[in-house]
């Protein structure tokens, strides 16, 4: 690992890490300055060990508090939620929150949402940061322009106590995509193509910079999308290096600097982009233009073909373990090899969670559903309240409801089924969520995972389609 | 946290590359308190069928498998989810090392600070282990923290743990890092200082 001198040129990382870095221990890890954590309702033993410790949140004001993994989305009060258990982790939050004196967006709050949604929505993420949350899709932040990335309970509580956290400095990968991307292809399509490619394993202790026209033309919700998915390439993080676009977005929002500490944050992340000559320890390159809508077949995100494709046969992988982990995938979703994914049938349809459930997601879905009916049960659960209002505003609601969708309140729902929104046992559900997990949307659950646009398509049809052909 | 020097035992084998963090405890059970015990939700849902019965084929269901406390896994283990419930599971269920080709980041992280020593193996050398396994059961492996070594039986000689020094000492010492981190008390403020004032809406 080669740590740049200060003239030598370095990556949008090497900066940002280089201006948290309080301290190297002699063993190689690094005391980092934390600038945010967030907080939701699984952070709960952070705050058990604090209180065991006598301690409190030593920073509150740099500390945010979002419910989200489970909070009901058929109504906005704990009791709600779908069991007692499940009441008592959202009541257990707020009760933590006021503890520690921190700000909070509980569940009834109007900026309440999926902790990832929330952060960049309020400018609680702002380029040039080192932000960290109990939650490994906290890689989505890093579209902003920021080291964001995902920790344990145990990290957690040494964040709350010092805001610092001691880390091993990850190497660099930088994943150019090049050209444009064709119609019916999004970031969700372009990480799926990066994951199958790389392997879901493939960008193991590596922060990745996405680069590349195609990441340039990308609007801030696209790129949270982007760098979203890092983490199911096992990536320690994701990002984008700020440009017009991000100052554009960031401009305004709630917590972002104003008046002359904007111009003050500005000159700050101007100087933020990767030097030219500025080397990465791996560099993959992509051409956008030979990117399709992709669909999973499997168990894991790297289980991911081309829409227009057929389930590989195990036979065909080069190593035992992936064949016989293709062979249990397949044992699992119940599908035989050499079947064409275009037209299998699905028995529901999930759109939300921190990857696919912003207002342009939403936006993609409804341009498909509008009048036309979903063949199959489907829940839209939009990614904050803030964007549930927006939708409802630009008449998106109406489209999904007109459809047959379930026009849901906000949060992470079906993607983790933590707050009892489920994918029942043997069900096939086409989903804009991450994780196609063994169990991941309920026991027994069959996941699919698909762009937004495709997922409007399935529930259309009843069967994964190629929305090209709608 | 519990020290760690030097652990030898029986291995239990537990197949499946990318075992997510979901498949090692699902999300329903994180809601519990550490104080209730995770390792009853340790692989709940992988080792037993349908109907909630324990499947005599997993591997840890095996008469035997549970006196393990060092498991064989799989590339890429513990990926997916952050919850340290996970290793919560493991470490209630006894389990102080790993050994696999490698593991999720913030699962490796999470298993440091709760006293497992994950170890990464060439995936040819955890093979040939597995194959030596099925033959011998009873054959253990120690991992030895102090001499950075784990060393393997049936000839597969002893292999380097490539974890920093600065885990191993906190892990030798069973350190505890906040404690630890502060002792640098002083240079956090100076460093905070400084920060805020060039970035003060940090903190409003
Ligand atoms: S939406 Fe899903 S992946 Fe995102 S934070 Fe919630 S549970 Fe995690």
């Amino acid at each position: 690992m080669t740590h740049a001198s200060d003239t030598a040129p370095r990556t949008l990382f090497g900066k940002i890490w280089d201006a948290h870095e309080i301290l190297r221990h002699p063993s190689g890890q690094s005391l980092l300055y934390i600038d945010r954590d967030l907080i939701h309702e699984g952070s709960f033993h952070a705050f058990a060990d604090l209180k065991r410790r006598g301690l409190r949140p030593r920073r509150p004001r740099q500390i945010f508090g979002i419910a989200d993994h489970y909070v009901p989305t058929l109504g906005r009060s704990a009791d709600d939620a779908a069991s007692p258990a499940i009441a008592r982790m959202i009541r257990t939050f707020d009760e933590n929150m006021e503890w520690g004196g921190l700000r909070h967006f509980g569940i009834a709050s109007r900026e309440q949402g999926i902790v990832h949604v929330v952060a960049p929505e309020q400018g609680i993420t702002l380029p040039g940061l080192t932000i960290v949350c109990s939650d490994s899709h906290t890689s989505t932040q890093g579209a902003l322009g920021a080291i964001a990335f995902g920790i344990g309970q145990s990290e957690n509580a040494h964040v709350l106590a010092t805001q610092t956290l001691w880390q091993m400095r990850p190497r660099t990968m930088r994943v150019t995509v090049t050209g444009q991307l064709g119609r019916g292809v999004t970031a969700k399509d372009v990480m799926l193509a990066l994951i199958a490619r790389i392997g879901a394993a493939g960008a193991g202790g590596h922060a990745i910079e996405y680069a590349g026209e195609v990441v340039r033309d990308m609007s801030i919700e696209a790129r949270l999308t982007l760098c979203n998915l890092s983490i199911e390439a096992a990536a320690r993080l994701g990002m984008v290096a700020p440009d017009e676009t991000t100052f554009r977005y960031v401009a305004g929002r709630h917590y972002a600097p104003t008046d002359q500490e904007w111009d003050l944050a500005m000159a700050q992340w101007r100087a933020l982009p990767t030097d030219d000559g500025a080397t990465f320890d791996r560099e993959v390159e992509m051409d956008g233009a030979a990117i399709a809508p992709m669909v999973t077949w499997g168990t894991s995100p790297e289980d991911a073909v081309p829409i227009t494709g057929r389930i590989p046969d195990p036979a065909s992988f080069a190593s035992p373990e992936k064949r016989k982990a293709a062979a249990k995938s397949l044992e699992y979703m119940d599908l035989a090899p050499g079947t064409a994914l275009d037209g299998l049938p699905i028995d529901r349809v999930f759109i939300g969670s921190c990857t696919n459930s912003r207002i342009e997601d939403l936006r993609a879905a409804a341009a498909i559903l509008k009048d036309r009916k979903a063949a199959v049960p489907a829940i839209v659960v939009p990614g904050s309240t803030q964007v549930r209002e927006q939708a409802e505003a630009e008449g998106l609601a109406r489209i999904f409801r007109e459809a047959g969708f379930e026009w849901r309140q906000s949060g992470c729902s079906m993607c983790a089924a933590m707050n009892g929104d489920v994918v029942g046992p043997g069900e096939r559900c086409a989903s804009t969520s991450n994780r196609n997990f063994v169990g991941r949307q309920g026991p027994g659950s069959r996941t699919h995972l698909v762009s937004p646009a495709m997922a409007a398509a399935a529930a259309i049809t009843g069967r994964l389609t190629d929305v090209r052909r709608l | 946290m519990k020290a760690f020097t030097r652990e030898t035992s029986t291995v239990a084998y537990v197949p499946g590359v990318n075992c997510d963090t979901d498949q090692i405890i699902p999300g329903r059970f994180l809601k519990a308190d550490r104080a209730e015990g995770y390792d009853k939700f340790l692989f709940h849902d992988i080792r037993r069928d349908p109907d909630g019965k324990l499947d005599p084929t997993f591997p840890l269901n095996r008469p035997g498998a549970g006196c393990s406390t060092i498991l064989l896994v799989e590339d890429n283990f513990g990926c997916g989810s952050s919850r340290e419930g996970a290793v919560y599971a493991l470490a209630d269920a006894g389990v102080r090392a790993l050994l696999a080709p490698s593991f999720g980041d913030i699962f490796f992280n999470n298993a440091l600070k709760n006293g497992i020593v994950p170890v990464r193996l060439p995936v040819a050398t955890c093979e040939a282990l597995a194959d030596h396994l099925a033959a011998d059961p009873s054959a253990t492996v120690t991992v030895d923290l102090e001499a950075d070594q784990v060393v393997l039986p049936g000839g597969l000689g002893s292999h380097p743990i490539t974890i920093d020094a600065f885990a191993r000492d906190c892990l030798l010492q069973g350190l505890d890092e906040i404690e630890m981190t502060f002792t640098y008390m002083d240079r956090i403020l100076t460093f905070e200082t400084d920060r805020m004032a060039r970035n003060p809406w940090l903190a409003r």
